[in-house]
């Protein structure tokens, strides 16, 4: 069976390692500390961490796209407010 | 884990059934004359079934032109405007049932079609169980991420999966399509399958369980025929769905396994100009649909009621 | 219903995981994948880093293809919504006519989107069609082949004619199951009909309304097959949607780098829409 098709790269492949990570960190976060920390933020309805990381990174790649949408294609500036971003969504929401 | 945190969504059936009968009648001083005013007045107006009736017209005159159509010849269809067909001619439905290039779409789409149903329903009943009975590690999100599946333009898929499909060896075969159309058609079925079983009350799984069943048994004999509606219903829109959708169907599918669908396309951008035909080929393509929906008429009723489309 | 905490569930779900993750994950990679690089064909690729992303964001194709298909999307549902309304509430309650409505108006969702296309072309022409031969008797310049309106009224009002049912299906379900008891209260108080549909017919369809324009919004945010039968996209791009822009770009020029930069940002805009949606639902419900 012939994978080239799917034509990885390695700047791709962190990506995804690093989604998966961060949903297997979620995992075992919620294994020894089960109930996922259900409380009521700034959007005035319950989420939990999980769903906290969602928010993050949906949002993170907006703000990307908006970036390179808007301002110019130098990612990292973009990238250091989508931390915040997920800090602010990690704290607030 | 307290019921507040579900996601509602789950609860659609108890919800509707469990709506309080308290705001029934306030026992008003009763006034004979009074009420029968007001029961005139929270009539429906007498003229009501003229709305359904426009709008069920409005349904049916392409319908009833495409099969005017079908019977007619090439030259009325062109050269002559009538309502009805002046010699009715079944020379149109004899070409595609003599054709194997056309009748062999048709069974090509209903191989994909029914493999899928088994296939999607078949995998979804074990899911569904969880999900209605049971709390486990991240199923809320595994819910919501496989619903996203569902609202995926199939367009983004078309061709990762032609590639994909190409990699296993399996472009232009029934099985690829199938699988496919798991995509939106396995999550749908969990979603309806998991509504109907969360109205079954648990205390028969536990009754079965100190009886003595092992699951799997349980699951078939006991289980299975109390959601037997359910299953009708997720087997119809599994149907339903595979049956209408050719945009993913056609990118699979060059020659063995073409859908009728494409069959369709194809024969118009080709020839073009055999209206005949393709009116034909387009209302066999409506009978199936048909015949469907007329068996599961009163369960269709309940799915919708569920608000699980 | 109360459930307990099993992590076993997690084997029940298992055969569902794979398949849908087969069919879901690995292609939604390959499309990341190819929206870093550019091809000649051959699956050899060079990195280009993020310039389809800066092309499809600047590119004035993509902007007139979404807010053409939003305006889309809006104009279906502001039609779609109450027009289904209007018609179940007018539905028979009993007696022979449910059947009858249930299945006629059930059969356009049971018909291949092509055919459904397909009996719209043929309606339409000027030549052969009923509609078209109609209207042009009527003395009224319709050519949907060549006029941008006449294609955009023909591909809306194919909508409504294609999907008003399901509207109308839901609503009534959610009709049916309000208890007879409301309605006799609501006489007894002397309720207008416009009461009656406000405080208690409306209440009882929120649900399922909330799940009808949900189903809406998102099928006609990724409608392809109807409107590229009848108009192919066209006259020019008057009619091209998100979708059939991406077929084009993707199957028909074979552009794969600008074509899965485009399908992501689609995929993202649906992905947020359909979260939004969820959570108001799924809050709206754990609210009641």
């Amino acid at each position: 069976m012939n994978f080239a098709w799917m034509a990885w790269t390695w700047p791709t492949a962190i990506f995804f390692i690093t989604i998966f990570a961060l949903i297997a960190a979620m995992g075992v976060w919620e294994y020894f500390r089960p109930g996922g920390d259900p409380r009521v933020g700034i959007l005035r309805f319950e989420t939990t961490r999980g769903d906290r990381l969602f928010i993050s990174l949906l949002g993170s790649s907006f703000i990307n796209l908006a970036w390179l949408g808007l301002v110019d294609t130098n990612l990292w500036w973009s990238l250091a407010l989508s931390v915040a971003y997920a800090i602010l969504v990690f704290r607030y929401v | 884990m307290t019921n507040s945190t579900q996601p509602g969504i789950l609860k659609g059936e108890a919800m509707m059934r469990t709506q309080p009968a308290a705001a029934a009648p306030k026992r008003a001083p009763f006034d004979e004359a009074l009420a029968r005013k007001m029961r005139r007045r929270g009539q429906k107006s007498r003229y009501s079934w003229l709305v359904p009736t426009l709008y069920i017209i409005f349904l049916m005159l392409p319908i009833y032109w495409l099969v005017n159509m079908s019977f007619k010849t090439n030259q009325e269809i062109l050269g002559s405007f009538t309502l009805f067909p002046s010699n009715p001619t079944l020379r149109n439905y004899m070409v595609i049932f003599t054709d194997y290039s056309w009748y062999s779409g048709y069974i090509n789409s209903i191989i994909y079609v029914v493999m899928n149903t088994v296939i999607s329903v078949a995998v979804a009943l074990p899911a569904a169980y969880a999900f209605s009975r049971y709390r486990f590690l991240g199923d809320k999100h595994l819910f919501f991420w496989l619903l996203t599946n569902r609202m995926a333009p199939p367009a983004v898929f078309a061709l990762p999966f032609l590639q994909l499909y190409s990699a296993f060896g399996l472009v232009d075969t029934h099985i690829a399509v199938a699988l496919a159309h798991c995509l939106f058609n396995v999550p749908l079925a969990v979603w309806i399958l998991e509504g109907f079983m969360s109205g079954v009350p648990k205390e028969i799984d536990e009754t079965a369980y100190i009886d003595g069943y092992s699951f799997p048994r349980f699951f078939v004999k006991i289980f299975m025929p109390l959601i037997s509606s359910g299953i009708g219903v997720a087997a119809f829109f599994c149907f339903m769905f595979s049956w209408v959708e050719l945009l993913i169907a056609r990118t699979l599918t060059t020659t063995a396994a073409k859908p009728i669908a494409s069959t369709m396309t194809r024969t118009v951008s080709a020839s073009g100009l055999d209206w005949g035909v393709l009116a034909a080929a387009g209302v066999l393509t409506i009978i199936p649909g048909a015949l469907v929906i007329y068996f599961v008429r009163n369960y269709i009723a309940k799915g919708f009621a569920l608000g699980r489309v | 219903m109360e459930k307990t905490w099993n992590n076993k569930a997690w084997f029940l779900v298992l055969p569902v995981l794979l398949l849908v993750g087969f069919s879901a994950v690995i292609p939604l990679m390959t499309v990341v994948n190819y929206s870093v690089q550019d091809t000649f064909g051959n699956n050899v690729f060079f990195w280009s880093g993020l310039t389809w992303f800066e092309q499809v964001l600047h590119s004035r194709r993509f902007h007139e293809a979404l807010l053409r298909n939003l305006a889309f999307s809006f104009t279906i549902l502001a039609i779609q919504i109450p027009l289904g309304i209007f018609i179940a509430l007018n539905m028979p309650r009993k007696g022979i006519g449910v059947p009858i409505c249930l299945v006629l108006m059930a059969l356009p969702l049971l018909i291949p989107w092509n055919v459904v296309g397909t009996i719209w072309q043929v309606f339409g022409r000027v030549d052969i069609g009923l509609l078209g031969r109609t209207l042009a008797a009527m003395g009224i310049n319709y050519n949907y082949a060549t006029d941008p309106v006449a294609a955009w009224v023909t591909v809306i009002v194919m909508d409504v004619w294609h999907w008003t049912s399901l509207v109308v299906l839901l609503c009534y379900a959610g009709l049916v199951s309000i208890p007879d008891a409301y309605y006799q209260a609501a006489k007894i108080d002397g309720a207008s009909r416009w009461s009656v549909f406000r405080y208690i017919q409306l209440p009882k369809m929120h649900r399922v309304l909330l799940i009808a324009v949900l189903l809406r919004f998102m099928d006609s945010f990724m409608i392809y097959t109807e409107p590229f039968v009848v108009t192919g996209g066209g006259p020019g791009s008057t009619t091209t949607f998100l979708s059939i822009d991406l077929v084009k770009m993707a199957i028909g020029q074979f552009d794969l780098g600008p074509a899965a930069a485009m399908s992501i940002i689609y995929f993202l805009i649906i992905l947020l829409l359909s979260w939004v949606f969820y959570t108001v639902m799924t809050n709206y419900d754990s609210g009641r």
